[in-house]
């Protein structure tokens, strides 16, 4: 099922009448396609939650259309849009086994929809299966780690069998290397299933492993959507920029002049079709080569050996922090030198408006 | 050390020799024949003809059977009554939020100040004016609501997340079933110790029962109790008296002994609200 | 995004959702509480209020005045003073007692626990029942407590039927057995939740433990102690069906009625029939009862506002 979104906005209202709301989601025009992963990525409180509530049913809209299919669903009732959702803190009744909980939407099901005790028994089993708990069927939620409530979770939100899976911050709760394995879960369990399934997460990293289309959102407004390899080459501006990939992108202030760029007087790259202004420099760690005759020079101030590869810490006035570069383990650095020379790769150089932080594409 | 300790336990042991001797007594006092009881200027600490025949008489000489069935039909339909209304409220104070909700519940905490003993008179008047004198309704009305009960209730209910509530809305499940089936489920120790402490409040009723019956075939066993004081076994049958008490006492002790942590938890949190 | 309720749900049916699943308990309270609580106002300015024609003369304050000049009235409120007066202070040291010593002991704890919470649950009517035989004097024997302090060389005493003191002695003793439990679970679970922290830093600092209770374990549990004072104080006001357990249901024959239980006799009973002297007797009972508890709760800020 795809998912499409038309000028959706929402606006709390105020504590009372005087104060002004809070705009938490801004005419949002989104296009999902069917059956794929889709991230929505951003800081806390950028909105994506209550999109996603939007999409659930569980919030109405201020304004604006949400479509499932050729579906207007913006004034069904959640239970009616053939949905399921995955809660960050599992919202599992403590009452209930396992089996019950799994079991619990099935019997809600009313007239043509409703199923008959074996078959519910047999879409339950399903389900567990799926997410690989039918052997802890009788358990209640307060005996099992978290990982295992995360799958009860999963299991309960895909029984009825729903057009568009929806999951809140899901991998949030769990400790770093439980994380890891159950986004791979995840991803399997989305494959096999085929379902469309949003995905709402403020960790990157999280998102950009996870999923097919990413889309990163910042105080209720768009950024940019797209594959996450594609988001990571090409942010559309620097907040997408600075928000993707680890380590962080390295900014620098700098200018453009007579189609160079500049950083401090040094003119570090050729930039065509560019006109002359102030602008931020973003290069990722990657984008740096270490070379004697280098046109930046920047304070060395310290060198860290990975393996592979070898971070290259270094400071320059410019910078916003320290500017981190990955370089080959092959690569010959002078650990003794007080300063480094760098070439900067042009393709993962971007460059931004300093007055409005949109990319400037060059040459 | 060693001596501070020891002291301290011959003074608990002390206070709990003064709980317990009236039980003691009582029990003592029932199972002496009342030859004997009458016959002992001073009072024996111990009997060696234990005798049951003050029960037999306490169950025969007054209706002490019909007292039992009134209280435990007085107690049963007023908790139930009772549990129904206040789940309801509750859940609305805690669930719902409809309009005028904060200013309603503060009204029904500043009634929690309001003391039984200011309402009673325009209760009895209007119970009597409805001709309901000597009716289990007329019992049971004034006390099928608790304020503090509701809020203890919906102090509970507000402690379940309320993602369980979207998880039952995105299901497809009614408020109805959500409260029946989430909600009172996992809020059943709050409820269960609410309806103790409501089974032992209405045992012990004696007031209102006192004001509103006069016909022995509706008293509770309070006004059993008082009956048999003031009219008693045809002369001062203290035996078949005491024989009364302890079967008035024993439901109330062996609930006590069943759900003794409930209960005091649920005591002290009636301390705590204050 | 943390809100109570949802905005999506349909607002208008959410009102009157709410408003329908609090309809029972509001229709009660509005008819056994509300309503009562205002009409027990217009009662006691109703001159003349006869139960029968269910009507009066007029309005004014003659049931007030009536009242205050009725010696059995008079005599309740003297009785109600004298049994919170000795009772209140009695019962808080006693308790505090008894839970300090419960809290510094963990053999047997649960057992005394247990035992000590028993007057709670039994009725009152009940067992008061045996407090008079205990101390009941009649012809056949001088009951139980009059043999024990014969022992010491004092001559038998009726305290159901004899001299105020000892009538009152027996009241006061039956209360403060009965008020005993809920005070002593309330002090032991407070005395329980001073952290031990302060005790354990306490003792490095060499504190005697005289002074620990005082500078630490006191002012730490005050505000319970001040909550039990306080109802204390309005349990005690409100005593009643204790003295009917002891004396009897014709309680001003005794000379042993207390406030509420002329409210009653006033309502109901042999010189019942009277709502209005009722009313006004039960709105003296809670003026003072107000006036106390506002007295305790400002002396009792001063007090906690010093250590």
């Amino acid at each position: 099922m795809n998912v499409k979104i038309e000028n959706l906005t929402k606006v709390f209202p105020g504590r009372d009448k005087k104060s002004a709301g809070v705009t938490a989601v801004k005419d949002f025009n989104l296009e999902l396609p069917d059956g794929k992963l889709v991230c929505l990525l951003g800081p806390s409180g950028c909105g994506k939650s209550t999109l996603l509530y939007m999409i659930c049913g569980l919030e109405s809209p201020t304004e604006g259309k949400i479509y499932f299919g050729d579906q207007d669903v913006t004034d069904i009732p959640s239970e009616k849009r053939g949905v399921g959702l995955v809660f960050q803190n599992y919202a599992l009744y403590p009452h209930l086994t396992v089996k019950q909980i799994i079991k619990f939407p099935l019997e809600n099901l009313k007239g043509e929809e409703k199923l008959s005790k074996e078959e519910m028994d047999k879409r339950a089993l399903e389900a567990a299966k799926l997410v690989q708990i039918d052997g802890l069927m009788d358990r209640k939620p307060g005996y099992m780690s978290g990982g295992q409530q995360q799958r009860v979770a999963i299991a309960r939100a895909i029984v009825k069998r729903p057009k568009v899976l929806l999951m809140d911050e899901p991998l949030s709760n769990l400790d770093a290397r439980l994380r890891l394995h159950t986004r791979e879960e995840i991803r399997r369990i989305q494959k096999d299933t085929g379902i469309t399934t949003i995905f709402v997460t403020h960790d990157q990293e999280e998102a950009m492993s996870i999923s097919d289309l990413i889309v990163v959102m910042k105080d209720g407004v768009l950024h940019q959507i797209g594959k996450p390899q594609d988001v990571y080459d090409d942010p559309v501006n620097l907040f997408v920029a600075e928000f993707l990939g680890t380590p962080e992108i390295n900014v620098f202030e700098g200018k453009v002049k007579d189609g160079g760029l500049y950083i401090g007087e040094q003119r570090v790259l050729e930039v065509k079709g560019v006109d002359d202004q102030d602008v931020w420099i973003g290069v990722r760690p990657e984008g740096f080569e270490v070379d004697p005759d280098g046109k930046f020079t920047c304070e060395l101030s310290g060198i860290n050996i990975m393996g592979r590869d070898i971070t290259v810490l270094s400071k320059h006035d410019a910078a916003k922090a320290v500017i981190r570069s990955i370089v080959s383990a092959e690569t010959k650095v002078d650990t003794e030198a007080k300063t480094i020379n760098l070439n900067l790769k042009p393709y993962k150089t971007f460059i931004f408006s300093k007055e409005t932080e949109e990319r400037i594409r060059f040459t | 050390m060693k001596v501070k300790k020891t002291i301290i336990y011959f003074l608990l042991a002390v206070w709990a020799l003064v709980v317990l001797f009236p039980f003691y007594w009582m029990v003592l006092s029932s199972v002496k024949s009342y030859a004997s009881y009458a016959g002992e200027k001073i009072p024996k600490f111990f009997t060696l003809t234990p005798t049951f025949e003050n029960y037999t008489s306490a169950f025969t000489a007054v209706p002490l059977a019909k007292y039992f069935a009134n209280t435990l039909i007085f107690t049963l339909l007023t908790t139930a009554l009772m549990v129904i209304v206040i789940i309801f409220a509750a859940y609305a104070f805690a669930r719902i939020d409809f309009k005028g909700r904060n200013l309603l519940f503060i009204m029904f905490l500043a009634l929690m100040m309001i003391p039984n003993e200011l309402v009673i008179i325009t209760n009895f008047v209007t119970i009597t004016n409805l001709d309901l004198r000597n009716t289990f309704t007329g019992l049971i009305l004034p006390s099928v609501t608790s304020v503090f009960y509701i809020y203890l209730l919906k102090e509970n209910f507000e402690q379940v997340p309320d993602e369980l509530y979207y998880a039952a809305k995105v299901d497809g499940t009614s408020d109805l079933k959500y409260l029946f089936k989430v909600m009172v489920p996992i809020c059943r120790p709050t409820i269960i110790t609410v309806i103790i402490l409501k089974v032992i409040e209405c045992w012990n009723s004696y007031v209102w029962p006192r004001l509103i019956t006069d016909d022995p075939m509706y008293y509770l066993v309070s006004n059993g109790i008082q009956e048999i004081r003031e009219n008693g076994f045809g002369r001062d049958n203290i035996p078949a008296m005491m024989a009364a008490v302890v079967a008035v006492s024993v439901p109330l002790i062996i609930l006590f002994l069943i759900f003794r942590k409930k209960i005091m938890a649920g005591v002290s949190r009636e301390g705590i609200k204050g | 995004m943390s809100k109570k309720t949802l905005s999506g749900v349909n607002s208008v049916a959410t009102n009157i959702s709410g408003w329908v699943y609090l309809l029972p308990a509001l229709l009660f309270l509005i008819a056994f509480m509300v309503y009562p609580l205002i009409d027990v106002f217009i009662y006691s300015f109703e001159e003349g209020y006869n139960s029968a024609s269910q009507s009066s003369f007029g309005i004014g304050l003659y049931n007030y005045a009536y009242i205050l000049r009725d010696p059995y009235f008079l005599k309740a409120v003297k009785n109600t003073f004298i049994l919170v007066i000795i009772t209140v202070p009695i019962s808080t040291v006693l308790s505090l007692l008894i839970s300090l010593g419960l809290n510094s002991i963990k053999a047997l704890k649960n057992m005394f626990q247990t035992i000590f919470f028993l007057p709670y649950v039994t009725n009152t009517l009940a067992v008061g029942l045996v407090f008079m035989i205990l101390f009941q004097k009649t012809p056949y024997t001088d009951g139980l407590v009059n043999l024990i302090i014969g022992k010491f060389g004092i001559s038998p005493i009726d305290f159901i039927d004899g001299p105020y003191w000892a009538k009152m002695l027996v009241l006061s003793v039956y209360v403060i057995w009965i008020v005993m439990p809920f005070k002593i679970l309330i002090l032991t679970s407070a005395l329980a939740s001073v952290p031990d922290v302060y005790y354990q830093s306490a003792r490095i600092d060499g504190t005697s433990s005289w002074r620990m209770f005082w500078r630490i374990t006191l002012p730490m549990i005050s505000p319970m102690i001040v909550y039990l004072v306080i109802t204390g104080f309005i349990g005690a006001f409100k005593a009643y069906s204790d003295a009917v357990a002891i004396f009897g249901i014709d309680l001003n024959a005794a000379g042993m009625n207390t406030i509420v239980g002329y409210v009653y006799d006033m309502l109901y009973g042999d010189g019942g029939g009277y709502p209005s002297y009722a009313s006004a007797a039960a709105i003296v009972l809670f003026a003072i009862v107000l006036t106390i508890t506002v007295i305790n709760l400002i002396v009792s800020r001063k007090a906690t506002d010093i250590t």
